[in-house]
């Protein structure tokens, strides 16, 4: 890769080993950086959500219960979906700790697998809403539904595009420097749970409160 | 227009050991060097495209209602129909001017230029930690320039609801908000990618012998504004995401029920909060002036350090002053809004703590000045440019003051007197200080020096007009006029301030008069500026280890620290500069 | 119209409270002053003192400034009795003490892009209800004509009565976008948020034509979203709410007409 070649003289210091300080390499360094924003980009929108559903008269706003607007049945499965993807997320690095390129892909591939089958899970229960003509602009509990559940399906198509390049393309790194691609994986499973963090508030917050 | 500089800066003999592709090395680089340039051009076309705006504006606040000759043909019949510029179009400028000044213009010069060109220089790292993250940033901070620009072409033209962008008005405006909102999430999201890779070069990539109490007080400054960055952006993006969800899915984020628009009932389901944007704007915009202050202070104490030729007075205490304004800056978001009817606990608490912030600025002043103290100086152009800051600055600071207390606000709120304040501290604050940094550090990046008798002409014109501009509003504002007033002579109290009008227009036209021997001092030293070595300065810092320009990788041996960052005139040394770089005591 | 000629500086101050502000703020610009002009010259001095020439050398030493500590002290100081002495109180008085109900005139402000709507509850003290589903051209803030207490209400347009030397109870609200309420002699300033009613008050200590200038931009014709407001005096007061009381049995909305000036023009 010419990128490689241009800092192969100057190369950039802990880009794989540990800082002696801060005890991380400097990609797990951005990786948390990225997810403090993450923090306070989801928790605006969770103040929001609580400043809003506190203003108004009733909650949801078309009266009757959270429960009976949303799938529960449906919502509680994606969770399990999603919990267990972030162990099989887990699995795949601990695999290539271990050496195993081989588990790590059959791992990272039921890692990708899950979270496509929390997108149909979502895809119908959307669908379900829209049949009802029930859209963003009904109320604001649609409002704040799809806006946080769709922001969080959005997060959840990146993680399935970043893992899926490296159970492809970017595993051929770890033939040439094993130690920097399993740093990858960390990183990407760092992201990973905390995507399914999120989901762990939204669920809740969502459908059962 | 990136190109031709970059290629001027980088067309030295020594960088010549790879030979990469011409676009892949000014366009698509990711050499820091190549990308703080690439912004910091980008940001100085648009500083002045915002200032032009802000130029015609003036035509119709100095003669209000009479046809702007020449330019009012070529913008055209809707904009400005019989050459008298209309209300929407002139709050078109108005949002635009703010939002290009801001977001396009002095943040990417001071962060994506300055930030990107200096802080690895400063700190002896090969190259940003993350190049590509850096050129992505880059590559998404564009378009969405672009994007923000064109929204002047889309029908009912640009965005028109002030910088600030308030629901309703913003949420029931015409599509070009709709522009504006997207255009955001595309530069708040550079911005994310900027700051993360700030960071972590800041804190992993340090040369040697480079603590933390030997960083230069740029780099302070620049990890303090990357934290702000990092940290109060993403309520930003929220809040635009609510406000693009509210314009295109038509949702009730910002929108509380019972509306009616021109005597119709507004369509919607109601039940949001109008003052929610609010709070998540000044969540974001308050940091943000300290995003746009921070690295100023930066490049101010760079310059002064080195010509006067003596140790910044204060640095730990300058240090620790920055430090607590970026942690205090994240509770001071509601004085903005103190007239919104919010009750009297936390009014009190936002004016206290408002109070308490503007103390490290005090200290900030005074540690600056206390730098002349005992000095050496050299008027040299960064040095006047860094020099005219600090009184310039303080009449920003001090008009804060009346802003920040509740019963003053009552009556300066959202006056002319708001504009004056603000713009002390941005304009011959922050812009001074960024021209500043401009004079001082383009030898670095492409080996000439500009010339000083331009310099010095571009400066005393400038300081001149630009106070021309800025301190009558201190006086419309006492007055009571309004800002954002496309018409001030409707008012009694603004017909009597009018004249003031004509007076700003002059200076702001001026003003612009006075940048033409910059732009010219630019390109003629970029082509026919004398040559200089790696210090031209005499600096000290480790930029100055490098040379001039330097190429791909920065250093041509690893460089180690030795000392203070300003150690000037050091007794018993033959030099009157002792660089961070050179050994021996 | 009798035009008053406006300076410079704060215009006149027509309110029981605003004489605070004024000097808070004229205390802060001397405060401000003070300190830029006593800085300024020690800048200068500096610069001219410390300028480069022919054999002068920086200190290296740093100076102990002992005096910029007790300016900085002293700046705390002030600013904590600018604070708690003088900006605090004003406030609290400007916000928590609303007149007492029986003895203040009643009025409901609320914006619109671009005019002011006014609503007075008339002789019987109290207004009547409004419905946003009833606003139309002939009665732009919905009253509703079923609501007995509505009856006797006048509604002006752009233009504020009030008496003077007498609390004022307002409400301000709006139909639409954020306006601000904001009267510069008077010194009173409220941003009107559409979906909520928020009270100001104040007392006018001179009669007189003053302007309410909308203070938030709320669109394209914001620089002229003003209305003239006249603080009458008590005779002239009564006289206005006599002849503008809307007819008995008619329908309220028909007195605004007559009193609705066309928004000026430049
Ligand atoms: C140096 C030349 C500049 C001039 C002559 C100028 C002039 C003005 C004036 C007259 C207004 C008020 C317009 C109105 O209320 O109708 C304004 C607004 C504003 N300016 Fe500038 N300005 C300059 C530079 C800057 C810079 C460097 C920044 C920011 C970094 C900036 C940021 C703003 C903002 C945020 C507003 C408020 C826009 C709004 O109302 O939404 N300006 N400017
Ligand atoms: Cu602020
Ligand atoms: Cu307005």
């Amino acid at each position: 890769m010419a990128e490689a070649a241009a800092h192969h003289e100057s190369p950039i210091p802990y880009m794989v080993q540990p800082h002696p300080v801060t005890g991380i390499p400097n990609g797990k360094f951005g990786i948390w950086l990225f997810l403090a924003s993450e923090v306070m980009l989801f928790g605006a929108l969770f103040s929001s959500y609580v400043l809003i559903r506190t203003g108004a008269p009733h909650w949801p706003p078309e009266g009757g219960l959270t429960s009976e607007i949303v799938n529960v049945p449906l919502g509680t499965l994606n969770t399990a979906v999603l919990i267990t993807s972030s162990i099989t997320m887990v699995l795949s690095w601990a695999s290539c700790k271990m050496g195993s390129l081989p588990r790590f892909k059959l791992w990272m591939a039921a890692t990708i697998g899950l979270a496509s089958v929390f997108l149909v899970i979502k895809y119908f229960e959307y669908k379900h809403k829209f049949d009802l003509g029930h859209f963003p602009s009904h109320d604001n509990f649609y409002a704040i539904y799809f806006t946080l559940t769709g922001l969080h399906g959005l997060h959840i198509i990146g993680g399935i595009i970043v893992n899926t390049f490296l159970l492809t393309a970017g595993s051929k790194m770890w033939t040439t420097d094993p130690e920097h691609f399993t740093n990858r994986v960390e990183n990407a499973g760092l992201y990973w749970h905390f995507v399914d963090l999120v989901w762990i508030f939204l669920f809740p917050s969502l459908y059962l409160l | 227009m990136s190109e031709t500089t970059t290629h001027n800066g980088h067309d030295h003999a020594h960088a010549g050991h790879h030979e990469l592709p011409f676009w892949r090395k000014y366009i698509f680089s990711v050499d820091h060097k190549v990308i703080g340039i690439q912004y910091a051009v980008t940001a100085l076309f648009f500083l002045l495209f915002g200032f032009t705006l802000m130029m015609i504006m003036r035509w119709q606040l100095a003669y209000p209602g009479q046809p702007l000759p020449v330019i009012g043909k070529i913008l055209g019949e809707t904009a400005m129909p019989g050459g008298v510029m209309a209300p929407e179009f002139y709050n078109q400028l108005g949002a635009m001017h703010g939002t290009i000044m801001v977001f396009l213009g002095v943040v990417p010069l001071a962060v994506g230029g300055f930030g990107n060109f200096v802080v690895p220089l400063q700190i002896g790292a090969p190259d940003m930690a993350f190049p590509r993250l850096n050129m992505a940033s880059y590559w998404v901070f564009l378009p969405g320039c672009v994007l923000m620009i064109s929204s002047f072409f889309f029908p009912g033209g640009a965005a028109q609801s002030g910088w600030t962008s308030y629901p309703p008005l913003s949420d029931i405006a015409s599509v070009g908000q709709t522009v504006w909102c997207f255009s955001m999430v595309l530069i708040i999201t550079s911005s994310l990618l900027g700051s993360i890779n700030f960071i972590v070069t800041i804190v992993q990539l340090r040369a040697k012998g480079l603590s933390y109490w030997r960083l230069p007080f740029f780099v302070h400054a620049q990890l303090v504004t990357a934290f702000l960055l990092l940290l109060a952006f993403p309520p930003l993006e929220a809040a635009t995401v609510m406000q693009i969800m509210d314009r295109v899915a038509g949702t009730s984020f910002f929108l509380p029920s019972g509306l009616v628009v021109s005597g119709e009932q507004l369509k919607v389901a109601g039940g949001g909060s109008p003052l929610l944007w609010q709070h998540l704007f000044w969540f974001l915009a308050h940091p943000e002036v300290y995003v746009l202050i921070l690295p100023a202070m930066g490049i101010v104490a760079e310059v002064i350090a080195n010509n006067t030729r003596k140790p910044l007075w204060g640095y730990r205490l300058l240090v620790y002053s920055v430090v607590f304004l970026g942690f205090m800056s994240f509770v001071v978001w509601a004085h903005h809004m103190f007239m919104t009817g919010m009750g009297t606990t936390m009014s009190t608490f936002f004016q206290t703590t408002t109070m308490i912030i503007s103390i490290p600025s005090v200290i900030i002043l005074t540690c600056f000045i206390m730098s002349l103290y005992g000095g050496n100086i050299r008027f040299t152009t960064p040095m006047l440019f860094a020099t005219a800051f600090l009184p310039m600055f303080a009449i920003g600071g001090l008009t804060g003051l009346p802003l920040g207390l509740t019963a003053s606000d009552i009556y300066l709120h959202d006056t002319f007197y708001v504009i004056g304040h603000f713009h002390y501290v941005v304009a011959p604050g922050t812009l001074f200080a960024l021209f500043a940094g401009v004079y001082y550090w383009f030898p670095k990046a492409t080996g000439k020096q500009m010339n000083a008798t331009l310099g010095k002409i571009h400066f005393w014109t400038s300081f001149v007009c630009i106070n021309f501009v800025f301190m009558p509003m201190f006086f419309q504002g006492m007055a009571g006029l309004s800002r954002r007033l496309y018409d001030p002579t409707v008012y009694a109290h603004g017909r009597g301030v009018q004249a003031l009008n004509v007076v700003i227009s002059l200076g702001a036209w001026g003003l612009g008069l006075s940048q033409i021997p910059f732009i010219v001092n630019f390109f003629m030293s970029l082509k026919r500026g004398a040559r200089v070595a790696e210090n031209p300065w005499n600096a000290t810092t480790l930029e100055w280890a490098a040379p001039s320009p330097p190429g791909h990788g920065n250093f041509l041996t690893e460089p180690v620290v030795y000392r203070e960052p300003y150690e000037y005139s050091v007794p018993g040394h033959a030099n009157d500069y002792s660089p961070q770089f050179v050994e021996g005591s | 119209m009798d035009e008053k000629v406006y300076g410079w500086w704060l215009p006149p101050d027509i309110s029981t409270h605003g004489a605070k502000i004024d000097q808070l703020i004229s205390v802060l610009h001397w405060f401000m002053l003070l300190l830029f002009v006593g800085w300024g010259i020690f800048f200068v001095w500096c610069l001219v003192k410390y300028r480069a020439r022919e054999g002068h050398k920086a200190i290296y030493a740093p100076v102990h400034a002992i005096a910029t500590k007790y300016i900085e002290g002293a700046v705390v100081v002030v600013e904590i009795f600018l604070l708690f002495g003088l900006s605090t109180p004003v406030w609290l008085a400007y916000k928590n003490t609303p007149p007492d109900e029986k003895n203040a005139a009643h009025v409901r402000i609320v914006g619109e892009q671009f005019a002011w709507n006014f609503q007075y509850p008339g002789k019987d003290g109290k207004f009547g209800k409004t419905n946003e589903s009833l606003i139309g051209s002939d009665n732009p803030l919905g009253l509703d004509p079923d609501d007995p207490a509505g009856k006797d209400d006048i509604v002006t347009v752009n233009q504020l009565h009030f008496p003077v030397h007498k609390p004022v109870y307002v409400e301000v609200s709006s139909k639409d976008v954020i306006h601000s309420f904001n009267i510069p002699v008077l010194r009173v300033k409220q941003d009107t948020i559409p979906g909520q009613q928020i009270p100001v008050w104040f007392e006018a200590t001179q009669a007189g034509h003053f302007e309410l200038a909308c203070a938030q931009l709320c669109g394209l014709g914001h620089y002229r979203m003003r209305a003239d407001v006249l603080v009458d005096t008590p005779e002239d007061y009564a006289k206005w709410e006599a002849e503008n009381a809307p007819p008995p049995q008619e329908a309220p909305a028909a007195a605004a007409p007559d009193t609705t000036p066309a928004p000026e023009k430049k």
